[in-house]
C-alpha cells in the first residue's frame, strides 16, 4: 500500500467513517458515493459507524500474509456492525479457539502493518471480544 | 488557579509476564527479585500495539468520560519515551483518531517518566490564559528494558489521558496548584538510535528519585499551606513498589493513603503512564471533597507535584472503564511469547 492511499483512507481506517443515504437510511462501509438502492435520488452523507458488532463468520489463519508471521495463528472475521455493514477484520487479543459465531466485539485502534523498519506505520481497525 | 480535570481515560494492554518467568531465564532468584521490587507481574503490549495505539485507546476513553465535543480540544500533548516515530508526532495520530483535527496545536513530549504530567502543566497554562477551551495531556509508553537488565523485570506498557478545562459544573477535580523540581542528574538515559536505556543502578535512588520527588512535594505543600493529613490519597511515580512507599513515609503520609494508587505490583512500571494511571485509579474511587497529591518523576531528572480537590461532578461521571477493570482483565504469557511480541528474537 502506498503512502497516499493510506493517507486518503485515514478517516475510514481510524474512525470508521462510512456514508449513509438520507433517502433510504442505508449505511455503507467502506463509503459509497452513489446509493445502489436509490441511484440518482440517493443522498449520501458521511456517517461515523458505532464500532460494535457481532462475528458473522471467521477463519483461523495458519499461513500468514507478509508482515503477520509473528501473529500466527490469528483470527480473521467478517463482523456485522450494529449499523448494518459487514467488514472483514482481524480479531485481536484473543485465543483463536475461544472465538464463536455471534460473539460480540468492539472495534479498536491497532497497528495494521508497516513499510519495513524505515517506512510509514499503518494504523487502523481490528475487532476485540467484549 | 481556576482549572481542573474535566475527564480522564486509561488503557493497559491485556498481556502479563510473571517475574518468575523472567528470573528463570536469567538464573535469578524470583523470590528475592519480587521481594526487592514488590512487583509480581508486568503488562506487555501485544504485537499490534505501541505508544500510539495505547494513547488512542486512553484518549477515546477520556472523551467518553468527559462528554465534550472533540472540536473543542485546542491542544494535545503526548508524553512518552517510546514514540514509534523519531520524527512524526504521536499527537497527530491521536488527534485524528478522536476527531479533534484540524484546529488545534499538538506536540510530543519527552522527559523520561514525567512527560505526561509536563503535558498537564502545559494544558493548565493554556486553559488559564484563555488560549484554548480544553487541552488533553497523555502519558503512554511501551517501555524498553534490555534482556537481562534489572529493568526488564518492571518495564511495562500502559497509558492515561487527562482533559483539562476551566473549573465549572463539569470539573471532576479542581487543580489547586503545581510545583516542579528539575536538575541535571544523569541517573537514567537512552542515547539517540539506541534501543535500550542505561542507568546508574543504585544512583537512581537517593540523589535522583527521592531528592526530586520529596523536594517537589514539599515545595507544593508549603506553597498551598497544606499538610499530609489534609490529603485522602497520595500517588507517586512507581518504578517499583518500594520507592513510592518510602517517599510517602519520609513526607509523613501513611501507607493507606498510597495503596489505592499503587499499581506497580500488578502491572509493572508503565513509565510516562505510571503516576497518571495511579491518579486515575484514585479518581475511580474518590469522593467529592477529598484531596489528592500526585507527584511524578522523570529521570534526567525532574518531578512535577500536583494537588487536586475532588468535586461533585465526579459522581455523575462514573461511566468510563475503571483502571482495575484493565488491571484484572489479563492473559498470562511466557517469556518466549514475550520475546516474540517484543521482537527480541534474531531471525
Amino acid at each position: 500500500m502506498g503512502v497516499p492511499r493510506f493517507w486518503r483512507e485515514i478517516p475510514n481506517r481510524y474512525n470508521l467513517i462510512g456514508t449513509k443515504c438520507k433517502n433510504c437510511n442505508k449505511v455503507f462501509f467502506p463509503p459509497r458515493y452513489i446509493c445502489p438502492n436509490c441511484r440518482r435520488v440517493g443522498k449520501l452523507e458521511p456517517y461515523k459507524l458505532k464500532g460494535r458488532g457481532k462475528i458473522y463468520s471467521y477463519t483461523i489463519t495458519y499461513v500468514p500474509s507478509n508482515g503477520f508471521e509473528d501473529q500466527v495463528p490469528y483470527v480473521l472475521a467478517i463482523v456485522e456492525l450494529e449499523d448494518g455493514p459487514k467488514i472483514t477484520t482481524q480479531v485481536t487479543d484473543c485465543d483463536p479457539n475461544d472465538i464463536k459465531i455471534g460473539d460480540e466485539v468492539e472495534i479498536v485502534f491497532r497497528r495494521m502493518g508497516e513499510e519495513g523498519e524505515e517506512g510509514v506505520i499503518y494504523y487502523g481497525y481490528k475487532a476485540r471480544k467484549i | 488557579m481556576d482549572v481542573g480535570i474535566v475527564g480522564y481515560g486509561v488503557y493497559i494492554p491485556r498481556y502479563r509476564l510473571k517475574i518468575e518467568d523472567i528470573a528463570k531465564v536469567w538464573g535469578a532468584d524470583a523470590g528475592r527479585v519480587k521481594q526487592g521490587l514488590l512487583v509480581e507481574e508486568k503488562s506487555v503490549p501485544g504485537p499490534d500495539e505501541d505508544t500510539v495505539t495505547i494513547a488512542v485507546e486512553a484518549a477515546r476513553n477520556a472523551m467518553r468520560h468527559a462528554r465534550i465535543n472533540p472540536q473543542d480540544i485546542g491542544a494535545i500533548y503526548v508524553g512518552s519515551e517510546s514514540h514509534p516515530y523519531a520524527v512524526k508526532p504521536t499527537a497527530t495520530m491521536v488527534a485524528e483518531a478522536i476527531g479533534a483535527t484540524p484546529n488545534l496545536t499538538a506536540a510530543d513530549y519527552e522527559f523520561a517518566c514525567k512527560a505526561g504530567t509536563a503535558g498537564i502543566q502545559t494544558c493548565m497554562g493554556m486553559v488559564e490564559a484563555g488560549m484554548i477551551k480544553y487541552g488533553m495531556a497523555i502519558g503512554a509508553d511501551t517501555a524498553q528494558g534490555a534482556p537481562g537488565d534489572p529493568l526488564e523485570y518492571t518495564a511495562a506498557a500502559g497509558g492515561a489521558a487527562f482533559i483539562i478545562g476551566k473549573n465549572g459544573g463539569e470539573t471532576i477535580a479542581a487543580i489547586e496548584g503545581t510545583c516542579s523540581y528539575t536538575t541535571d542528574t544523569p541517573d537514567f538515559w537512552r542515547r539517540d538510535m539506541q534501543p535500550y536505556p542505561r542507568h546508574g543502578g543504585r544512583f537512581t535512588g537517593k540523589p535522583a528519585y527521592f531528592k526530586h520527588v520529596l523536594s517537589a512535594a514539599a515545595a507544593l505543600l508549603q506553597q498551598l499551606q497544606l499538610r499530609p493529613q489534609d490529603y485522602s490519597y497520595v500517588v507517586f511515580h512507581q518504578p517499583n513498589g518500594k520507592f513510592p512507599l518510602q517517599a510517602a513515609k519520609e513526607l509523613g503520609f501513611s501507607t493507606e493513603q498510597v495503596m489505592p494508587g499503587l499499581l506497580v505490583t500488578k502491572i509493572g512500571n508503565t513509565y510516562s503512564a505510571s503516576t497518571l494511571l495511579g491518579l486515575a485509579a484514585i479518581l475511580d474511587q474518590a469522593k467529592p471533597g477529598e484531596r489528592i497529591l500526585a507527584v511524578s518523576y522523570g529521570s534526567g531528572a525532574g518531578s512535577d507535584a500536583i494537588s487536586l480537590l475532588v468535586r461533585d461532578a465526579i459522581e455523575e461521571k462514573r461511566n468510563s472503564p475503571k483502571v482495575l477493570d484493565y488491571v484484572n482483565k489479563k492473559i498470562i504469557i511466557d517469556y518466549s511469547t514475550y520475546a516474540k511480541f517484543r521482537r527480541l528474537l534474531v531471525k
